[in-house]
């Protein structure tokens, strides 16, 4: 935490690359998840739906922006955590989860930090963007 | 096809437990490691995405949301979603699901119709845990996009 609370506004304060996604990584998360949405994991349902093959979970996404954060950030003093699905991550994407402290403010009686956060693939395409504000 | 009739619709609650086992499975399947979250294989708190797949994990159907909205599942995708957290949830919780049709709108002359769906849970003292709001897109047109 202390890194956050000492931070320059600008700064980045959390990055993490991610393991190219793969067919099997879909399949695992579509059952751990709980989304059994077959779009992401039935090649024949994507292309009936008008895609050229599966695509990743928006929502695995958004657990490795998660993850990026909690790295940085105990778990419990996460406040909010949003994102917004800007593109399809697609097979093979190989995600940087950052986030970039914006602000630092006193918010229901506590100091707290909004963070900006970014998914990129390897191509610098944005997939996601978002946002959390974390006690410090 | 949903409209903007669908406002302020809300649906039977869906219940979900925090079970320690398949919490695992997500987390190694998401690869987490940290042990803030989970330490020798055992899990001590819930990842902060966790929450909006407990609501589709015990639901008896897990898209009765789009289904009753007539909302087709190969015509989805997921706009945004946002958490807010109020307080903390404990393996072995229970918890209660009571979502509604925020908003309903069109952009793109109709192509796209962008359904707000509105969710509060709460814990099995009472207590509210958490709000989320996801944004559904669900795209109207024919064919390929």
């Amino acid at each position: 935490m202390s890194g956050i609370a000492s931070a320059e506004i600008g700064a980045q304060v959390l990055s993490r690359t991610f393991p190219a996604i793969t067919r099997h990584r879909l399949a695992l998360y579509c059952g751990a998840s709980g989304d059994h949405n077959p779009i992401h994991v039935d090649i024949d349902f994507a292309k009936a739906s008008g895609f050229p093959d599966v695509f990743a979970h928006g929502m695995l996404a958004m657990a490795w922006l998660g993850q990026a954060i909690t790295d940085a950030v105990s778990p419990e003093r996460l406040r909010s955590f949003s994102a917004r699905f800007v593109a399809i991550t697609q097979l093979g994407a190989e995600l940087t989860c950052t986030g970039t402290l914006a602000e630092v403010t006193e918010r229901n009686g506590e100091r707290v930090a909004f963070l900006e956060l970014r998914a990129v693939d390897q191509n610098g395409d944005v997939k996601l963007a978002g946002e959390a504000v974390v006690a410090i | 096809m949903v409209d903007r009739s669908a406002i302020g619709r809300s649906f039977e609650p869906t219940f979900a437990s925090v079970e320690p086992g398949r919490l695992r499975f997500f987390l190694q399947t998401i690869g987490e490691e940290n042990p803030a979250i989970i330490e020798d294989g055992t899990p001590k708190t819930i990842p902060p995405t966790y929450l909006f797949c407990l609501e589709m994990m015990d639901a008896p159907d897990p898209f009765v949301f789009l289904k009753e909205l007539d909302i087709d599942l190969g015509r989805v995708l997921h706009g945004d979603q946002s958490f807010e957290y109020h307080a903390p949830v404990g393996i072995g919780d229970r918890l209660t699901y009571r979502s509604r049709v925020g908003d309903v709108f069109d952009k793109k002359g109709g192509a796209l119709t962008f359904v707000i769906q509105s969710t509060e849970v709460e814990n099995q003292r009472g207590e509210k845990v958490a709000s989320m709001r996801r944004t559904i897109v669900v795209r109207n047109g024919e064919g390929t996009q």
